[in-house]
């Protein structure tokens, strides 16, 4: 939560640029200096971020891993964990399989990886004498074990939060944590060779800089001090992003800062509702409340699918609850328990569909229709080359936006007509442009960074044709039944059963947005609104839209438009908006308190076990069953939330611990390993293997989308720095929302990458010259910004010079520039199906780039030069 | 640490203002090493933000506002020869004068209205008086004098009222003076070095000016028939006491005021004002030689009309490059703060340039 | 003329005070005094002003277009200036806040900035260089290469205490509010463009195509609602503060004692002391370095302060003249050459 950062003794911003990105938020930041804390910036630039900081370290982009591994190994290495917060609230005692093999064991890879599949079999890497089901990801690995049915092929689990909970018996323990086979050893033999040495060699940060931020964190952590991390895309956009977040994850529960005051990983969202887009999702692999979305298994019924992904133990074990009220919700009198409540209507997952596979589906010709709803991939995307042939492939493409942004203009002006690849009149896409209400012309919530749910109210109508996204969605459907009425085809019923009926107002009929709310927060049978998700049964007899929101309508009062200021209630504001789960602010908050129910410190009280009544009290609202006894022990053949005992905070998890270790639920592996980017200049230093081995590269190989060599290969010294991609306070993301606008635009009007003054000297680059960026995907050109804020790095030996590139710019607009993404190649992590554009190799030269067909042609220069085939860095 | 703590009872030791603090939160084994680190910067020449000009420069534009000073001080010297030409029995002169003094008074307001960002609204330099600004001061004599001096010089060139003429030339004769010298107090009286650092010697500059170009114009009359060196001698007079008086104190100003008169010897204004002098002094010489000669008389009076002129352009010019170079504005107020940094003896912080 | 030129009847007797006031003694640079007073406002709310506090500033600009939107000020074009990240320049007539970025080669007190640049050739005049001089972002050089801080400053009009803009105004446009900040009426101004090169500090300008001088109107509109200026309103980290002079004055000294204890030895107040060439200003600042390295004069002079002996100079030549005309006729008599 932002505004607990002030309750911080340390900061560390890593992956993130929060005072240009989220200036807003950056107060709590401030009001933490303010009060004596320190705060460490980790950023491969000196931003004005690092401008507020104590420390500014910079790193070589893309090595997050063996920088936080390091302070991993620092913390255990000098007895610096929070022993007594270890053993009690994670998995350290926890005993593993003796067939689990470790990276350090096979040179870079998990046991059970297979090559072919490019993938890996979870099955050895779970708790000794049981089968855990992961409280987030993957969820349908396991499901052949749990239904003797054919498999299909896994697709991704994004930001799935899927049920977990142990099928058969309970993992051994280890107490003392000595046991080799304990989580507790696994990882300190995992990271013992993460030295300050290696990070020097790998980081390019010096190892006296690297100790002052290891001394600086771990005297900042536990039973006194908290320390927080904050991060944005810098870490997510990788091929191990998932991976960067579990390290700091792993660091902060060795250090006891999950759950507690001023501490805690802070995940900063990109843009409004980024958070809201997850949670009752814009992803093809997750249901709302992150129910994971079903296979297509052969006669994969409700009961099966609730016992494969469902669990015992925990608060998913009433994921049939959560799934049955949802159908009711989508469906209502027409889902029945005799017809499994619709479950058949739900669509099933064939394979991974994210944005990039849409992408070469487009190309393949599978994918004919788009909708692009405030999205512009033609400047946002990686590789927008290829993002552009897609939508030039498509029969029909929507683009709903303030302006004519460049995805609904590349067939008349995009740069592949200009080069000549495309011509204008061989693109067959009928481009529908439909301008959009801005959020003052709407009413509705954001749900943003913390779980908060803040409703806007709509202070204007919007102006000429412009509507708002619900507006779309509601006749559209409402025209789409009308079409079908009366169909006798089965495959049109779920249409046409959908409960689709939301009060509308004024000439546009813009439906009723808290209506809306209220069927996500639920009705009881008689149609009142639900308090809390616990009332939600299995009978069909609730309908909720989204069982994490359910209370965010409680007493039919919109709760997200509450205002209370913040002078009148304490700093959690628990009456400011509405939080999920159930209002409670900070997740895990129990663990703030001691296994006897005490704050663990006086100063870091939050919740703590009021023996009087009997009750968790505190300044949040426990995210805890609040009358549940830090005494309590679960009963044998206990399930669901009676299956947690008294001294399990992390409650959605099967055995309610913070997992140092994943036994399941991600496809790269129970521990972060550092892996080097898809294109890095550099050889891992680590292990034989150099890439993520189940990064998803494969299904990407494209004539436009080709990767760089490996180090050590033939050409692979002609893409000798590393490119990073960021944005600046002045724009917002791919820019329709900014480049438009002129007081924003002169700002920062012209599209620029900043280099250091020992890179201009290397290669020629005048300040406020011109620069041309080139990778085997494309070349680009932008102004020159000399500046003393890059630094050089000395990575393993060499001087490594960074290119910053802001993305932001496109060929339309008020403002306009190459777009950065044109260089960034397709590689995805293969949890999160998010590019690589946070780290890659590139070339940089003086001067601007071709035009016309001279463009293509230097890349193609480029990629000979390389030596580069369809083969290149695609291997595992 | 932080030192505020999350206490059962809730925030204890938070901060009334969020007045954070960067660099300071750090071990205080590390400052040692830091405080070895803190730089001495070697004082530079001067410093600035990317070389931009600190005030900004006038938006006042050639040949408007160098024309409206020249033709103010030619009007004012011309008001006065008329009258003594009336008192003296000078005609001609008279004649000449008044018809100068009208026109270039006249002159002087369409060039003050012609660059005005909104010529519609010069009324509106009458809607007060404000003796803090000389334009305004100035609206108000300029509102007087050309009327004055337009019935002065129509009585004149028709022979008609010459009792309302006398009168308007009494008149226009009395504020004539002022006429040719507010417009010293107008230039002086802004943050442009060149311009404020000089105005105890501007107004004598100006007058000074003025006086020589009016007697030049007098000069001028010599070409006219019936106009004897009796005719112009007072003219002569004139013009050789302003250019005495404007020379000395340019000489006395660039002299006194150090950095602040560069503009003055440099660059476009400093050809103005080298071209003034040589034209001056041409212009006196000729003056002086004017009881002989008609031919010296004439181009005498030509030269020394061209000599201010030019004067009045090199001032203006001077003036506009002194608030287009930060250097103006910083080196004399740094150093005006160590002066008295050093006067007060202690080294307060100030004293670092 | 405007259509409604009479609001001039709410500043008439102001002007006339506060001009006397100027022409017989010459501004009172005794300070202390409240500009309102002098102004004749009989009875009127405090002084309100700014305090902007650079050392929080995080360099959002969200003042610079807060402004812009609130009061309609013309967007005025798109320039990459190679400045830092400033692409605006400086104040005028259409920014009326304006973000300065300087980078330079020293720590904020023991701030690890972690940059090496050695062997880097920085220009002598650092960051007073020119940029397109410079083959880098202009930076103070004289520091240790491993050392680099990013000063941020949001500037604005002062609201002098003695305001040469509305001493020289000759329509009295410029008028003294009641709040004692200085404010433009852009249905009375002309244009003569006489308050631009009056300003010390280089705020007030003329706007292109329009003709009349534009510059901060400390947002007259919203604090005569009880409401703080757009810009402060808008400044995420307090770096702008608004409220009453007294409370911001107290404020800021509490902060520069705090900042130059805590070891951040270049921190000092710009613009506060009440003694100062313009009686102290509205809107005062607190800066790590020098002024001049933030494109502010080290010691602003009201340019009215002189004028009182402008004029007795001014008198005392138009005599001189007078009596020089006199002296070119009595020659001619004396002379006795007819």
């Amino acid at each position: 939560m932002q505004q607990d950062l002030q309750n911080s003794d340390c900061i560390v911003i890593e992956g993130s640029n929060m005072a240009e990105c989220h200036p807003v938020g950056f107060q709590w930041v401030m009001e933490a200096k303010a009060r004596g804390a320190t705060v460490i910036h980790v950023d491969p630039r000196y931003t004005r971020t690092s401008a507020l900081a104590d420390l500014h370290v910079p790193l070589r982009a893309g090595s997050d891993i063996a920088f936080l591994g390091g302070i991993i190994n620092y913390t255990l290495s000098n007895d610096k964990d929070f022993r007594e917060y270890v053993a009690s609230y994670t998995n350290a005692a926890t005993l593993i399989n003796e067939d689990f093999a470790d990276t350090e064991d096979l040179d870079g890879l998990f046991s059970g990886f297979n090559p072919e599949e490019r993938s890996y079999d979870p099955h050895t890497w779970q708790y000794r004498g049981t089968e855990i089901q992961a409280a987030s990801g993957q969820r349908d690995e396991l499901y052949e074990d749990r239904q003797q049915m054919s498999s299909v092929r896994h697709s991704g689990r994004g930001e799935a939060h899927g049920s977990g909970g142990a099928h058969v018996g309970t993992p051994e323990l280890d107490p003392t944590l000595q046991h080799p086979r304990c989580v507790f050893q696994i990882l300190k033999r995992h990271y013992a060779r993460y030295t300050p040495e290696l990070v020097e060699q790998v980081c390019g940060v010096p190892r006296d800089t690297f100790r002052r931020v290891c001394e600086l964190i771990t005297s900042n952590s536990g039973r006194d001090r908290t320390t927080a991390f904050v991060y944005s895309v810098g870490w997510t956009q990788h091929t191990v992003g998932v991976q960067y977040i579990r390290t700091a994850a792993v660091l902060q529960a060795l250090l006891g800062n999950i759950g507690r005051p001023g501490g805690g990983i802070m995940a900063l969202r990109g843009h409004a509702s980024i958070q809201g887009s997850t949670d009752i999702p814009t992803l093809f692999n997750l249901l709302p409340g992150y129910i994971p979305m079903p296979h297509a298994h052969a006669n994969e019924d409700l009961d099966a699918f609730v016992a494969a992904e469902g669990t015992d133990k925990g608060y998913w074990g009433d994921m049939r609850a959560y799934l049955v009220s949802l159908l009711k919700a989508y469906w209502g009198p027409a889902a029945t328990p005799e017809n499994d409540f619709c479950f058949d209507y739900l669509p099933r997952l064939t394979g991974s569909h994210s944005t990039y596979e849409t992408v070469m589906a487009q190309l393949a010709g599978d994918c004919k229709g788009y909708f692009l709803l405030g999205e512009n991939p033609a400047v946002g995307s990686a590789n927008g080359k290829l993002q552009r042939l897609g939508l030039a492939a498509l029969d029909w493409l929507v683009v709903r936006d303030f302006s004519l942004i460049e995805s609904a203009t590349f067939w008349q002006d995009g740069p592949e007509i200009d080069s000549g690849e495309l011509r204008t009149e061989d693109i067959g896409t009928e481009v529908f442009f439909m301008p959009a209400a801005a959020h003052t012309e709407k009413s509705g919530s954001f749900t943003n960074t913390q779980r908060l749910l803040q409703w806007h109210h709509m202070a204007v109508e919007p102006a000429g044709d412009a509507r708002s996204e619900l507006w779309f969605m509601y006749h559209l459907g409402r025209k789409l039944r009308e079409k079908l009425a009366g169909s006798a085809d089965p495959m049109d019923r779920p249409l046409l059963d959908l409960t689709w009926d939301y009060p509308t107002f004024g000439e546009t009929a813009e439906p009723e947005a808290e209506a809306v709310l209220a069927e996500i927060n639920g009705f009881d049978g008689n149609g009142d609104p639900l308090a809390s998700y616990e009332q939600l049964n299995e009978d069909g007899s609730t309908a909720c839209g989204c069982w994490i929101y359910c209370g965010v309508y409680a007493d039919g009062t919109n709760q997200a438009s509450r205002r209370k200021p913040a002078k009148e209630q304490n700093w959690i504001a628990n009456e400011w908006g509405w939080a999920w789960p159930a209002n409670r602010r900070i997740l895990y908050n129990r663990a703030s308190a001691d296994p006897d129910g005490k704050p663990w410190s006086e100063r870091k009280a939050l919740v703590w076990w009021d023996e009087q009544q009997a009750l968790w009290t505190g300044h949040d609202i426990a995210d805890f069953t609040a009358d549940k006894s830090p005494h309590y022990r679960p009963p044998d053949g206990a399930t669901k939330a009676e299956a947690l005992s008294g001294i399990d905070p992390f409650v959605m998890q099967a055995d309610g611990k913070a997992w140092l270790y994943v036994p399941s639920g991600l496809l790269d592996g129970p521990l972060p390993t550092h892996y080097e980017p898809q294109d890095s200049p550099f050889p891992n230093l680590l292990y034989k293997q150099q890439r993520n081995p189940v990064r998803q590269v494969d299904p990407f190989k494209h004539p436009n989308n080709r990767m760089h060599p490996s180090p050590g290969q033939p050409g692979s010294d002609v893409f000798p720095y590393v490119a990073t991609t960021y944005r600046l306070t002045e724009h917002h993301t791919a820019g329709g929302m900014s480049r438009w606008v002129p007081y924003l635009a002169e700002l920062q009007p012209d599209f620029f990458c900043e280099v250091s003054p020992e890179l201009a000297a290397e290669r020629g680059l005048d300040h406020l010259g011109w620069a041309t960026i080139a990778t085997a995907r494309n070349v680009i050109e932008a102004r020159v910004l000399v500046t003393s804020r890059i630094t050089p790095l000395t990575v393993q030996g060499r001087t490594l010079h960074q290119v910053g590139i802001p993305y932001h710019w496109g060929w339309t607009g008020y403002s306009t520039g190459d777009p950065a993404n044109d260089l960034a190649g397709i590689s995805l992590d293969p949890n999160s199906h998010i590019q690589e554009t946070k780290a890659f190799a590139c070339d940089i030269r003086p001067g601007r780039r071709p035009t016309g067909p001279d463009r293509p042609a230097l890349v193609l220069e480029y990629q000979r030069r390389a030596g580069i085939t369809e083969q290149t860095g695609t291997e595992i | 640490m932080s030192q505020s703590d999350v206490t059962r009872e809730g925030l204890r030791g938070k901060r009334p203002d969020r007045d954070a603090t960067t660099g300071v939160n750090l071990p205080r084994r590390w400052r040692g090493k830091h405080r070895a680190e803190r730089p001495v910067v070697p004082p530079a020449e001067f410093t600035s933000y990317y070389g931009k000009p600190i005030i900004n420069s006038p938006v006042w534009e050639s040949p408007d506002i160098p024309g409206y000073l020249f033709l103010g001080g030619l009007a004012g010297g011309c008001s006065l020869l008329a009258a003594g030409s009336d008192l003296t029995g000078r005609g001609v002169l008279a004649r000449v004068t008044k018809s100068g003094a009208f026109a270039a008074g006249a002159l002087s307001v369409v060039a003050l209205v012609h660059d005005l960002g909104r010529p519609g609204r010069f009324l509106n330099m009458m809607r007060v008086f404000k003796v803090t600004s000389p334009m305004s001061v100035g609206s108000w004599l300029l509102g007087g004098y050309v009327p004055a001096a337009g019935v002065a010089a129509a009585s004149a060139l028709t022979g008609r009222a010459r009792w309302a003429g006398a009168a308007a030339t009494a008149g226009a004769a009395l504020l004539a003076p002022g006429v040719a010298s507010y417009t010293a107090a107008l230039i002086s009286d802004t943050a442009v070095p060149a311009w404020h650092d000089a105005y105890p010697e501007m107004p004598f500059k100006f007058t000074g000016s003025g006086m020589m170009a009016a007697g030049g114009l007098g000069l001028l009359t010599r070409l006219l028939p019936g106009a004897g060196p009796g005719e112009t001698e007072p003219a002569r007079n004139l013009a050789l006491i302003g250019w005495a008086m404007e020379s000395a104190a340019m000489e006395r100003m660039q002299h006194r005021i150090g950095l602040s008169a560069e503009p003055y010897s440099e660059g476009r204004g400093g050809r103005y004002v080298k071209a003034g002098k040589v034209l001056g002094a041409l212009g006196a010489a000729g003056a002086a030689l004017s009881g002989r000669s008609r031919i010296a008389a004439a181009a005498g009076g030509a030269a020394l009309l061209a000599a201010s002129a030019a004067t009045r352009w090199g001032i203006f010019h001077a003036g506009l490059a002194s608030a287009g170079d930060p250097k103006y504005t910083v080196v004399p107020q740094r150093q005006r703060l160590n002066e008295r940094a050093r006067a007060n003896g202690a080294a307060d912080g100030q004293d670092r340039a | 003329m405007s259509a409604n030129g009479e609001r001039a009847v709410t500043w008439l007797p102001e002007i006339r005070t506060r001009g006397l006031r100027s022409a017989l003694s010459g501004p009172a640079l005794s300070g202390g005094a409240d500009p309102a007073d002098l102004s004749g406002y009989p009875d009127h709310p405090p002084r309100m002003g700014f305090f902007t506090d650079t050392s929080v500033c995080i360099g959002c600009k969200a003042c610079e277009v807060a402004c812009k939107e609130w009061n309609h000020v013309p967007e005025d074009g798109l320039n990459l200036l190679g400045m830092s990240y400033d692409n605006t320049g400086g104040l005028g007539a259409d920014t009326w806040r304006h973000v300065a970025f300087i980078e330079q080669r020293k720590p904020v007190a023991m701030q690890d900035a972690g940059v090496s640049h050695a062997g880097v050739a920085l220009p002598p005049d650092g960051s007073g260089t020119p940029p397109e001089q410079a083959a880098m972002t202009p930076t103070t050089p004289g520091g240790p290469a491993d050392q680099l801080r990013w000063l941020m400053a949001s500037d604005v009009c002062k609201h002098c205490t003695h305001a040469a803009c509305l001493d020289v105004c000759p329509t009295g446009a410029l008028i003294r509010t009641e709040f004692g900040t200085v404010v433009v009426q852009e249905d009375v101004c002309n244009g003569c463009g006489y308050c631009i090169p009056a300003c010390p500090y280089g705020v007030i300008d003329q706007r292109k195509g329009d003709g009349r001088a534009w510059k901060c109107t400390l947002c007259y509109d919203r604090i005569s609602d009880g409401m703080e200026p757009a810009c402060a309103k808008a400044c995420p980290t307090n770096s702008i503060q608004f409220g009453p002079l007294d409370e911001l004055r107290e404020r800021a000294d509490r902060r520069v004692t705090e900042l130059l204890a805590a070891g951040v030895a270049d921190a000092q107040l710009y613009g506060r002391d009440p003694g100062d060439g313009v009686g102290g200003d509205g809107a005062f600042f607190l800066l790590l370095d020098e002024p001049e390295v933030y494109g502010l004069p080290p010691d602003p002079v009201v340019t009215t302060r002189d004028l009182p002996s402008m004029w007795r100079h001014v008198g005392a030549a138009a005599a001189v003249m007078a009596g020089g005309a006199v002296a070119a006729f009595a020659a001619t008599i004396f002379g006795g050459r007819r």
